[in-house]
This record gives structure tokens, sequence and C-alpha cells, in this order.
């Protein structure tokens, strides 16, 4: 137990291994890199959201000294660079190609010797612009008499994803059986159906995107420092377009401040910097502002949806049709697994056992900017849990049953694991009915709602939210998931030195997860070494081996079963080594925590240690010296882990400000490796849950034009705002998954905004309001009384 | 752009540094001065992550001009640290899973160091409203509060047994 303990492994709530150098300002964030020569890009940005470019005009701006370069799309045309590829099979332009399609959009690119003089030549670029009528309500996108808005694809039908019938459509996507689908609404006893809003939002990790670009004209070779979740599909992407050899590019990922989504994709600015580095043979730095982080990188979700349910008079669910239109922006620069072109919607089952389901997306272009991100959620996670945990409440409300109690009716059942869904997924494990039972006891719900029925009658609102859900998550088999034609594996490099400390790789990349720390008690439990002594190291394509990065809560499911693996075959050899050393055969040889020993013979032991020393001088005969291994872990299934929450809420009557009394939160992410830090992910999570649910919004005029677009505007929670939380956890191991660990860190977020619009709903629930859509402000809210006459 | 000089003490150290007049502090220490603990997040004071310590002051060094610290005495995270000894607001942040990401925590110890001076044994809403210009995304802010308060039970701590 004592030699247990002093591994600091699996299941301990250690320290992290990161923290002296965050805490002493010796981080290195992109923006930290400083290399000799380094000049600084400034992007020259479109005011309108469409325009033809009539001309430009950069000779003010070259004129001015320190100004070394303006590109524009005419110089990046001869390079074949003045488009690139997204993530989901359309293009977008690096600058803006004869017109802009979206406010902000990136024209051109100045490059001079620090970032004042660099803002200054923006100013200087002259472009002449032609507006065009903007299309900015995506339900008018496929009208006749729509603007067009990618005269590129005009005469194509299909832009990456399968037909198209528009010029501003991008895709359909359907999943089920809409037939059998229909034909049990057609018979059913109760529908309900709600128009379902997820608004467009943005992550805005307090750290922006940029990068140091840094050509070697001698050596013919490229090294990027990058705010990247995942460089080593940047490193194809960059070998792809430039045709520089993928082993004379480098990119690196260094500390990142939060990704959160924002960080997947790759954006003008970036190309843009590698390009001019290329030309002027100097490193280029571009990081971009806060406002253009939220005017141009990386939107989230932007669904309209449209939910239905039947079910028959008791409150089963017989059948689910869900759709959304989806708002892509002008560039469809969705991140998912490239043949997914609505990510893994289909999910939108939930926990319940619905026997039958169809739901369609329709992806369309609008004048906004690119996207959209899974911000802090699996790919369109967030949009399909919203959707049936709405719904669900909906149809409770309509058939006037309790809303745990319509939950409880069409839990999927222990038993029923692993669960078939109707849309086609094999959900590895989950126990809901006794967590939610766990919660509802935990937060005396019964006397909850006796509360709020005392205070109804006095005219005072109370919600309760309740929100059940499951994710997906870990992408992702390779045979179902993968980028740019790169299946979703991930990685782990793991090397044991001489005298028992270790350093191991992954493909992934920590942007504030813990990695450093999670991944070292993995191998410390499984190799029987310390934690303090394995060192992690990620985001270094040359010297990292090649994984697909970090999001969609992939780490631990894919990258922490890499590492596991990884260590098991170390584990394998040293046995053997032990074997050899204590003369018997490794058949005989027993692991005891930190050690191995001869099988009834407790005291003829060989520690790890010396195994370790062992593996470099003293092998058995035939066998290779040194201790490590690598693997590619491409997982079986994904991971779903599921959460119960609960919320309650106060409305002020008279202003409409909601406040969050209490919220807890139940996750199960299967066995925990690091409790500590699971807590940590699962406030950060519910605080942007809580973020999205009451406050953020970008919203456009009838222009085009982002009405707000700094942090004066969006909303991101301060301590003020930030309610308390208290979590509480069951274990349900994966099956599958080598530790029976899931992916935890977007549960909060994806669980936690239903939960709260749920919440606030229910304050309402008696006056027959079955929806109101996000963001539940303190004005949207008063409406709502205002409406009712609630504030008379 | 005609450039000035600017002398003020930096961590316990004086600097002297030519700057031009419209440059800004933050970037005055970031890229002169290497210090680059100190981080940018939002150019417009809402986040607090370039949170430096002026003459007793918090202050958003994206919106101060260097030539206004002429004089003046200026600690970043990197001065909060003495002798090789973490102050226990550092020790408490790293006890208290008070940080992630790791990019916000900077503006937010400069920021706490100088709250817990302003109000030694604070409630939780005196901190959560005495850290309100700095933002965090990571963490939901509860551990952050939590680090705070584990540091002031040390500095009083502390206090008490010198006075004693």
């Amino acid at each position: 137990m004592e030699r247990q303990e002093q591994l600091q492994g699996i299941g301990c709530s250690r320290k992290r291994k990161e923290d002296p150098r965050f805490i002493q300002g010796k981080g290195l964030y992109v923006d930290d890199v400083k290399l000799p020569g380094m000049l600084c890009g400034e992007v020259v940005r479109s005011p309108f959201a469409h325009a033809k470019i009539v001309s430009i005009n950069k000779e003010k701006a070259l004129a001015l000294p320190g100004v070394h370069a303006v590109i524009t799309a005419e110089d990046l045309k001869p390079l074949g660079l003045h488009w690139m590829p997204t993530l989901a099979g359309d293009t977008q332009a690096v600058l803006a190609d004869e017109k802009v399609c979206f406010q902000m959009q990136e024209v051109a690119m100045v490059i001079a010797d620090d970032r004042y003089i660099a803002a200054d030549a923006a100013e200087l670029v002259e472009v002449e612009y032609e507006q065009l009528p903007a299309l900015v309500d995506p339900h008018k996108a496929m009208d006749a008499d729509a603007p067009i808005i990618r005269e590129d694809l005009v005469g194509k039908d299909e832009a990456g994803q399968g037909k198209r019938t528009h010029n501003n459509h991008i895709f359909t996507w359907d999943v089920g059986d809409k037939d059998a689908t229909d034909r049990a609404f057609e018979s059913a006893e109760v529908t309900v159906r709600e128009d379902i809003l997820n608004p467009r939002v943005h992550p805005s990790p307090m750290e922006t995107c940029g990068c140091v670009a840094s050509f070697d004209k001698v050596n013919g070779s490229l090294t990027v420092h990058i705010t990247s979740q995942a460089p080593h599909i940047v490193r194809t992407v960059v070998t792809l377009l430039s045709g520089i050899p993928e082993s004379k590019v480098r990119i690196i990922s260094p500390d990142i401040g939060g990704g959160f989504g924002n960080k997947v994709g790759i954006y003008p600015g970036y190309v843009c910097a590698i390009v001019s580095s290329i030309v002027l043979g100097r490193p280029v730095k571009w990081i971009e502002s806060r406002i253009e982080n939220i005017s141009t990188t990386a939107f989230a979700r932007d669904y309209h949806g449209v939910g239905e349910l039947a079910a028959d008079k008791d409150g089963r669910i017989t059948a689910l049709r869900f759709h959304a239109l989806a708002d892509h922006g002008a560039f469809n620069a969705h991140a998912q697994p490239t043949k997914w072109p609505a990510g893994l919607f289909s999910i939108c089952t939930g926990s319940y056992d619905i026997p039958v389901a169809y739901a369609r997306v329709d992806g369309v272009y609008t004048n906004k900017a690119p996207g959209g991100v899974a911000y802090r959620c699996s790919f369109r996670v967030t949009e399909a849990v919203y959707l049936i945990e709405r719904m669900i409440d909906v149809l409770a409300q309509k058939l006037d049953i309790d809303k745990a109690e319509i939950r409880r009716r069409n839990f999927i059942q222990a038993d029923q694991f692993p669960y078939q869904s109707a849309l086609g997924w094999e959900y590895d494990s989950g126990n809901y009915a006794p967590a939610l039972e766990k919660v509802l006891e935990a937060c005396d719900y019964e006397g909850l709602r006796k509360e709020q029925t005392e205070k109804r009658a006095n005219g005072e609102l109370m919600g309760i939210g309740l929100c059940t859900f499951t994710e997906i998550v870990g992408a992702g088999p390779s045979k179902a998931c993968d980028v740019l034609g790169v299946g979703m594996f991930d990685s782990c490099e793991i090397r044991v030195h001489p005298t028992g400390s270790a350093i191991a790789r992954m493909g992934t990349i920590t942007q504030g997860q813990g990695h450093e720390t999670t991944y070292a008690q993995i191998i410390a439990t499984e190799l029987g070494l310390s934690s303090d002594d394995i060192q992690i190291e990620e985001g270094d394509t040359d010297t990292a081996p090649y994984g697909l990065g970090t999001y969609g809560s992939r780490s631990t499911p894919v990258g922490g079963a890499a590492t596991a693996m990884a260590a098991r075959t170390i584990r394998a050899k040293a046995q053997k080594i032990a074997a050899h050393l204590l003369e018997v055969s490794p058949e005989d040889i027993e692991w005891d925590v930190d050690r191995f020993h001869v099988k009834g013979n407790p005291d003829a032991v060989k520690t790890m240690k010396e195994v370790a020393w062992a593996a470099y001088n003293n092998v058995p005969e035939g066998m290779e010296m040194g201790l490590e291994s690598v693997n590619y872990y491409d997982p079986p299934n994904f991971t779903y882990p599921f959460g119960i929450y609960l919320c309650v809420v106060d409305i002020d009557r008279h202003t409409g400000e909601t406040s969050i009394r209490r919220f807890y939160a139940l996750d199960d992410c299967g066995n925990r490796i690091n409790p500590m830090i699971i807590e940590g992910q699962i406030h950060g999570g519910l605080n942007e849950a809580f973020a999205v649910a009451m406050g953020q919004l970008i919203s456009f005029d009838e222009e085009g034009n982002l009405q707000g677009n700094t942090l004066m505007d969006y909303f991101i929670p301060t301590f003020v705002e930030t309610p308390h939380w208290e979590t509480d956890y069951t274990v349900t191991p994966s099956p599958h998954h080598p530790l029976g660990a899931k992916g935890v860190a977007e549960s909060p977020h994806v669980g936690g905004i239903p939960c709260f619009s749920n919440a606030v709903v229910d304050a309402f629930a008696h006056k027959g309001v079955t929806h109101v859509d996000m963001p539940h402000t303190a004005f949207n809210v008063w409406k709502t009384i205002h409406e009712l006459g609630l504030d008379s | 752009m005609a450039k000035t000089q600017v002398s003020f003490n930096l961590n316990g150290q004086d600097v002297d540094v030519l700057v031009e007049p419209r440059e800004l502090l933050i970037h005055v220490l970031r890229e002169q001065l290497q210090l680059t603990g100190s981080h940018i997040g939002c150019e417009t004071s809402h986040c607090g992550a370039c949170t430096v310590d002026v003459n007793g002051q918090s202050i958003k060094s994206c919106t101060m001009l260097a030539i206004q610290a002429q004089g003046a005495t200026v600690m970043t995270v990197e001065g909060l640290a003495a002798g090789g000894e973490l102050h226990p607001l550092q020790q408490a942040f790293m006890d208290e899973h008070g940080l992630q990401c790791g990019f916000c925590t900077p503006g937010m110890l400069v920021r706490g160091y100088r709250f817990l001076q302003e109000n030694p044994n604070p409630s939780e809403e005196e901190i959560r409203s005495g850290m309100a210009g700095n933002l965090c995304r990571c963490t939901g802010y509860q551990n952050i509060i939590k680090s705070i308060q584990t540091a002031a039970a040390a500095l009083n701590a502390d206090t008490g047994s010198q006075a004693e």
C-alpha cells in the first residue's frame, strides 16, 4: 500500500507537474517566442460582409519605413495558395479573392519590423469595395432570389460533402429509418414539436490564435510555433500545401492558453505568416487580437433545430425526429472527422431507449465567418444533447409528468449495455437510473418541487432544471473517423532510462487538461515508477509520434489507451528480463506494484528500477537492449460518459435576473485517473456552459455587421456571476478501454447548457411556456416575464 | 518615431528602457525586458491577463503607456517568489488546483497578491468582487477562490508568528 502511494499513480489527486512553470511566469506560449530577425504580420480585414474588391493599393503602406511586404490574393495565386482546403472538404480563401464574403475577412497581410509599424501600415492599405447584398438569415439561404455567396462553386453540384441543390447549399446529411419514424409519429398517442436554437457563439480561450513561422532558406526547412490542438495534422497540411517534405516541416505547439475547439482549424493568418517567412527568409509572427479572434477564427453552433418526439400517454418515447439547419458561414470550415458533415449529431437519442429515430441536417452558406467548431464538446454533441434534453422536458410538460419521472421511464437500463441506438451507435456502458436517484436525493428534489409549488402560489419564479445526458467522445475508430484521410488513432512512445526514470511523448497536446500529470500517473501505475520521475512531452512533431491531437475529449480515451498499451509492452519485456535475472521462466514471475517476484517466493525480487538498469547491460540472450515502446492505438469504439445534473434558479420577476441557487453535477467518466483534475475540468466546463446558456451570442445586423466583438460585449463570466459548483460521481468503467476510462472534460459543457435552460424554462412551465431560446440574459428573461404579464 | 528614456524599478531592480511614447507597458515588459509572464488576452482591459502591480495598485498593463511608469515601482509575476521561495499564493494555486492552462495565472497571482494586502481576511463574496477584473476560462473560478483563501490563511499565520 505504501509502495503504491509512493508511485502517485492512477486514482490519486497528485499535484500537477506543469504548475511550477505557470505560477512563476515561465510558461512558453506562442507569443512568448522571439526569434532573431523576427517580423510581425498584421491582417487587413474587410469592413463589409459581402462586397466585390475593386482594387487594392499597397503603395502608401509599402512606403512606410519598416514595412517589408504587403501580400494579397494576387501574390498568393502564383503559388496556388490563395485558397486552402478546410477540414470539411470545402476550400477557404486565404486572402479574399476578388470578393469578401464576411465582415472582417482577411484581405491582405502587412509584414513589418514590429507590431506597431505593422498596425500603422495595415491602416494605409487602400481597398476599394463595391458592396453586395448580404445574406445573414440561414432560413433565407436557399430562397430562389438569395444572393450567391460562393461564385467559385457556381455550377458545382457538391462542395465536398455530397450533393447540393442550391448555390448556398453545402450538404444534406441524414441518418435513421425515416419511413418507420414517420409511421411511428402518425400512430403516436402524443407528439410534441419545438423550434430550438443553438445560437452562434465563440469559444474564446484566454490566449488568442497565432504562430511564429520560420523558414530556413539554407536547409529548406520550416519551423512553426503555433497555437494548435492538432500539430501533426497541421504538419501534414503544410506539406500538402507547400510541397516541403514533412521531414523538413517542424510544427511546435508549445504551452497553449486554452483551446476549447478554437485551435483545431488552420487559419488564413497562419498560412500568410508561413508564406511570408518562406518568401522573406525571416521569421514572421502573427498573433490575432481578441477582436479578430471573436470575429473570424472559429465560431461554434449556429444550429437551428426542430425537435419532435412521439410517445405513448405514459410518456414512453416511441420515436424521435430531429432536423437542424446548420449555418456554416461563408466557407465550410466545420471541424469534424472528414466523413461526418454533422459531426456526431446522431447521438441525439441521448440516454433514452428510443426504438426508432430519424435525424437530418442541412448545411448552408451565409455571409458570416466560417466554422463551426466543437466548443468544448465532441463534434455537434452539444447541439444533439441540447435538443433531446430540451425535448424530453417539453414532452413531460405536455403529459403533465414529472421531469425526473419521465426520464426514469425512458432510460436505457443497465442490463441493456452494450446498447445499440436507433441511429447506429453502440453505447459501451452506462448506469443512469441509480445516478439519477443519487442526485435527486442529494438535492432533496421532492422538497424542491414542494417549495416551487409554494413559491408559484405567491407569484415567485423558481425553476428546477434536470439534465440526464450521454456523450460520445474519443474519436475514434479509424474505420469510422479520419481527418483528411488520416485515421483518428493516437499514440504514445515511452523510453525508460537506465536509472529508472522515463520520458514519454504523445500525439495529443495539452491546453490546460493536465496531460503532463495524468499520463505520468498512468505510466507510474503500469510500470511501477514514480510519476515524479516520468517526463511527458507533447506538441513537437520532430519528437512526438504522429497523433491526431486533443479535442472531442479524445486524449484519455485514445492517447491514454495508447499510453497504457505502450507501458504494458514495456512491462512484458521487463518481466522477461526479471525472469532472466532471477533465473526462472517468465511464467513463474508475478507483478507486485513496482517489482517482480518469483511466484511463491516474495523474497526473490527485482524492482522495475533494477530491471531498467539490466535492460541496458544484462538481457536474456537474443533480446534487444533498451526498454522502450511506441503504441498507435486505434480504439474499437467511442466512449460514452454520462452525467446527471440538477440546477435550481430563482428569477426576479421585475428585472428578469436569474440567480443560480444551486448547481449539482454528477459525472460518470468510468475509472478516474486524477480526481482533483477531473473536478477542475468539471468546474471549468460548467462555467463555459453557464456562459453559453446565460449570455454568449455572436449576433449580426441585416447587413452582416457583427454586433459586438470585444470582451466588453461578448460574455465571459467573471468571478461575480459564476455560481458555486457542487460535484459528485459514479464509476461505470468502459469495457473496451484498457484503463476502463472515458473522456470527461466536455461533459459539463454539453450537459450544463440544457440544464440551465431547463431550469429557466421550468420557472415558467406553470404558465404554459415550453421553450425559450438561449441566451437567458436578464433582458431576454424579462421579455418572457413581460409577455406573460408576471411583472405587474 | 523618437524614443524616450523611461526609468523604473522592476521586481526590485532599477531598469532603463528607450520607448516610443505610444508603446504600451505590457509590450515593453514582454518584448524589451523579456518578462513574458504577463500576457495579453484582450487589449481592452477586460481580461486581466496583463495585470501587474504599479506603485501598490493592480494595473492592466495593456492599457498603460510605458512612459507612465517613469519613476514607478513595478512588480510582475516574476517578482513574486522571493529568495528562491514561492510566495504563499503561488504555493496555494498549485495546492488547490487553481490553474489549468496557466494563461490567466500570472495576472491572477499579481492581482491576488495586491487584493490580500487590501483585504487580508476576505470572505468568498469579497474575493469574488475583488478579483472580478481577472477572467479565467478554464477553472470556473472555484479553485482560484480556494487558493486565495488558503494563501490568506498562510499569510495570516506568518504574520501571526512574526508578531509573537
